[in-house]
């Protein structure tokens, strides 16, 4: 406690909506928000892929190129990959018991994900701003 | 973890029912779209690319293996929208009856495998590969 001593709020005040992880329901709420929008984004994306399922390099580029195609599906990307990661990390933080191991892919699957959603932005943008 | 901790009862314990069936298919079509975003990233790279990477990307798209990956892809993507929503509506606090969860249940399974008919039947009756 001596360390606290400055810190002048109740212990209680600290823990309260914390919870054991120490995140509260953040982690809980954004994957419903995420999903919430991938409901719309992931039907908008499927619609499009499928539009484009039999055309060339050449119609696949134009309708990624359109403004409002290019910007939904940087907001789909961003949203999945976001997704992925809050639903990976359950998956890994439930099965893998080792704390050595649970750190490196919870970790790696941050990295990962942030990476990709880099690199399809940048692919994105390149294919809009025809470059 | 210790080895000599009591495990509770695990899944071989139980009597199959539809609701346990949704809730493991829900985790495991999640990793597997996990694993799918990697197409999609895979897909726009190639498509910024050039056109020799995209004709690359969608030839390995509609190899068999392709195919076959993508129908999975496919039903795992419906899956989880479906049973997505399922579990938004029960995460509002609606359809805990038990009779409304099984078939709640039923209808996320059934809906997905219609919609991924749907969408394959389109893809190849429109010709070509996907």
């Amino acid at each position: 406690m001596s360390a606290k001593t400055k810190d002048l709020r109740h212990p209680l005040k600290r823990a309260r909506g914390l919870g054991s992880a120490q995140f509260g329901v953040s982690h809980w709420w954004t994957q419903r928000v995420t999903a919430v929008a991938l409901i719309v984004l992931g039907l908008w994306f499927a619609i499009l892929v499928l539009g484009l399922a039999h055309s060339d390099f050449a119609t696949a580029r134009a309708a990624v190129a359109k403004p409002w195609n290019a910007v939904l599906l940087i907001a789909f990307i961003v949203c999945m990959f976001w997704h992925a990661v809050l639903g990976l990390q359950v998956v890994i933080e439930d099965y893998v018991h080792t704390r050595w191991k649970e750190v490196f892919l919870l970790v790696a699957i941050k990295f990962l994900a942030v990476l990709s959603v880099l690199f399809c932005t940048l692919a994105v943008l390149r294919i809009a701003l025809g470059a | 973890m210790a080895d000599t901790r009591p495990l509770s009862p695990h899944l071989q314990i139980y009597k199959w029912q539809v609701q346990m069936v949704t809730s493991i298919l829900h985790r495991a079509t999640g990793i597997a779209l996990a694993v799918g975003t990697l197409i999609v990233l895979w897909g726009l790279i190639a498509l910024a690319s050039g056109e020799d990477a995209f004709n690359q990307f969608k030839i390995c798209m509609g190899s068999p293996i392709g195919m076959i990956l993508m129908i999975g892809w496919t039903w795992s993507f419906f899956y989880h929208l479906c049973n997505g929503i399922r579990h938004l509506v029960q995460d509002a606090g609606a359809g805990y009856g038990i009779a409304q969860f099984v078939r709640s249940s039923w209808a996320s399974i059934l809906a997905s495998i219609v919609l991924t008919l749907i969408v394959w039947g389109y893809v190849l009756s429109a010709g070509g590969a996907a």
